[in-house]
């Protein structure tokens, strides 16, 4: 379900989807933020009240100009979660919204009750440089997101529509979204958190597609060395996109950790 | 009617079949298809085709700033504005410009114009660029999100810098500094004419009109596809109720000049050809980062310059096709003087920042080409938009103010049992 939410005394309008009941899960999505089909949030609610905001200047959510970096927006997510009444709960972050989850986590140890990191950002190993994901075109994007670009679920990602205005509408709000995400990893994603991730005191769950080609998983010893209470789960089949290539082995993972 | 010689000063040695085998002419070109031996006959015969152009009696000398590429090779244009200092008398140095977001601090940029202007007697025309997405987001790393703001504040520093009598301090989001107190500061006062380059960003129209500055429409799809953006320009000009003085817009514009129209093609078609299809072989994914353009810019309609959809637009077209499309004017002395005439008038433009070396094209092509417009083209068209005030031009210091460089004397070496030895003017050329 859609809905809004004014955060920060109506300084942001915060466009959210919200599936099921039970303890909160909030997840942050990642740089080219919810696509409004993201089954896996629905499944997901099945056990849990899914939170998915889209962060200030995605989709509907207002106020992108106030956040510059990873400070400001980690700071809108502890605002997000004091105007939703929420002192701590499970938070997941996908991408660069892992990135932003691990940052929020890191500031306050209490926020998340536990932490889940799916193909997470916020490193660089100049042995393994991560592909410079604003310069793609499409066919690119294909073979980074995907372990399987051929797919039907990959081609429905990449489609372009026939439609002039709506291709151009398209073109415009992922322009806006890519532009909000620059803010935090262009042109290298490392903003500091290899300072800050071992603050984090939740039990985390790292989640790695085992064919990422964006941000392969030899990132997630960057994670698993720092954050003192942390493991590792990959999963076969995947690429970067994996909540949606793998769903179901995706969502059992989190349950698992998160019911564990 | 002024006319800035411009160069961009291209690498003329890319392979044949380089569109085929590099993706980008930009950002990531291999190194290793540079060579400096080679580079050190370039940017010496280059400077030297500026210098030409001076002593043909053209206004201006263009230079401009571009990072990581091949199509120009001046990561610095200031040193070439400080080479040109020296070695021209008349000619505004039109330094166009320096990407002020990318200097930290941007003052930087404020004493290194303030130099240029000194050194010169008062000769500079100061750009403020905001790069290319290619150059500003890929190859220095800003992010395109912030990067318009930090132009900005570069832009308010450097104007403070050179306008304020006492050190002051500056508290900017990007740049503080507790002591600005700048030295040399311009010949010209209170600063130098400044020209704002533009690929055709709207919010660039404002700015111009707000603070007064020429508005230089740097396009290489020529002047017919250039008249949407002069009419933009015009059309805000008109609203904020601003004089429509021709000498407030410069445009870029391809010229090569032959004896006859045949002669135009059969010389230079292949070096237009290498521009075109080598020199602006931009990978489409280096051409417009996220959030480069303005939402409204994109929503515009207005082309960018390179990428994708640019070059599909110049896919396939002839030698013909550039010409009868605008893209170049070329051809015997009159073909040239009539579309040229008809070009300027139909944009309204009073500063012609004319293209005649381009691509490959050899030192001794250039040199005839602009010969034959400074001698044949130039004179005609010189009294156009006589009735209007050029404010956007240099106030030099007069001549007989004026330090001339002393002469260049190798014989004081050979006193010193050194012997020194000048190459023959006609060896010097990378062929």
């Amino acid at each position: 379900m859609k809905t809004s939410h004014s955060i920060g005394g109506g300084r942001f309008a915060v466009e959210t989807y919200e599936f099921g009941s039970g303890e909160p899960l909030i997840f942050l999505h990642g740089a080219v933020g919810l696509t409004g089909m993201d089954p896996f949030l629905d499944e997901l609610g099945k056990d849990f009240k899914v939170i998915a905001p889209h962060l200030p200047g995605y989709g509907d959510s207002t106020g992108g100009d106030l956040i510059e970096d990873v400070t400001d927006a980690a700071l809108f997510v502890h605002q997000f979660m004091d105007d939703l009444g929420i002192k701590s709960s499970y938070l997941m972050g996908h991408s660069m919204g892992g990135m932003l989850a691990a940052e929020t986590a890191a500031h306050d140890t209490s926020r998340a009750r536990k932490l889940v990191l799916v193909g997470p950002a916020g490193f660089w190993i100049d042995e393994h440089p991560i592909p410079d994901f604003f310069a793609m075109d499409l066919s690119e994007m294909g073979t980074c997101l995907f372990h399987d670009p051929k797919s039907p679920l990959a081609q429905l990602f990449l489609a372009i529509p026939d439609d002039m205005n709506q291709l151009a509408d398209m073109y415009v709000e992922r322009v806006k979204r890519l532009s909000m995400a620059s803010k935090f990893l262009w042109p290298i994603p490392d903003r500091g958190l290899k300072k800050r991730a071992w603050r984090i005191a939740a039990p985390t769950l790292l989640l790695w597609g085992e064919s990422d080609r964006l941000i392969p998983p030899v990132y997630a010893g960057e994670f698993t060395s720092r954050i003192k209470n942390a493991r590792l789960t990959t999963i076969k089949e995947a690429g970067h996109l994996l909540p949606y290539e793998q769903q179901a082995a995706f969502c059992k993972a989190v349950r698992d950790f998160l019911k564990g | 009617m002024k006319f800035t010689w411009f160069h961009l000063m291209p690498y003329r040695f890319l392979p044949d079949d380089f569109k085929e085998k590099y993706r980008s002419v930009w950002v990531d070109i291999p190194r290793d298809l540079y060579d400096p031996k080679l580079g050190h006959r370039l940017y010496n015969d280059y400077l030297d085709q500026l210098e030409f152009a001076d002593q043909m009696g053209f206004d201006g000398l263009g230079v401009n700033e571009h990072h990581q590429n091949a199509y120009g090779l001046m990561p610095s244009p200031n040193l070439m504005g400080a080479a040109m200092a020296r070695r021209t008398r008349n000619a505004s140095l039109v330094v166009l410009g320096n990407s002020i977001a990318l200097y930290n601090p941007p003052i930087r940029v404020a004493e290194e114009f303030a130099m240029l202007d000194v050194i010169s007697g008062g000769r500079l025309v100061a750009g403020f660029p905001v790069g290319t997405s290619m150059d500003t987001n890929f190859c220095y790393g800003e992010v395109p999100a912030t990067i318009r703001e930090k132009y900005n504040e570069a832009h308010e520093l450097i104007i403070k810098a050179w306008t304020e009598k006492e050190v002051f301090a500056f508290n900017g989001k990007f740049t503080k500094l507790r002591y600005v107190n700048l030295w040399p500061k311009p010949l010209q006062q209170p600063h130098p004419p400044v020209w704002v380059p533009g690929g055709g960003s709207i919010e660039t129209w404002d700015f111009c009109a707000e603070h007064d500055y020429q508005y230089s429409f740097l396009s290489y799809f020529g002047y017919i596809a250039g008249k949407k953006v002069a009419d933009g320009y015009w059309k805000v000009m008109a609203k904020r109720g601003k004089e429509l003085n021709p000498y407030s817009l410069g445009f870029a514009q391809v010229v090569a000049v032959a004896n006859t129209d045949e002669e135009a093609e059969r010389l230079y078609a292949p070096h237009m050809d290498y521009f075109y299809n080598r020199c602006l072989h931009v990978y489409n994914g280096f051409a417009d980062a996220p959030g480069y353009r303005t939402q409204s810019t994109i929503r515009s309609g207005l082309l960018a310059q390179v990428g994708r959809e640019a070059a599909l637009r110049r896919e396939g077209m002839t030698w013909k096709d550039f010409v009868d499309q605008g893209y170049i004017i070329a051809g015997s002395p009159k073909t040239v003087r009539d579309r040229l005439t008809h070009a300027m008038k139909s944009l309204n433009c009073g500063h012609l920042m004319i293209l005649q070396q381009m691509g490959s094209m050899p030192p001794e092509m250039v040199r005839g080409s602009t010969e034959l417009f400074a001698r044949e083209v130039m004179p005609h068209m010189r009294g156009m938009w006589s009735g209007f005030q050029d404010k956007w031009s240099p106030s030099p210091l007069p001549e007989s103010e004026r330090a001339m460089p002393a002469p260049i004397n190798f014989k004081r070496a050979e006193t010193n049992g050194k012997t020194v030895h000048a190459a023959p003017h006609d060896s010097r050329s990378a062929k």
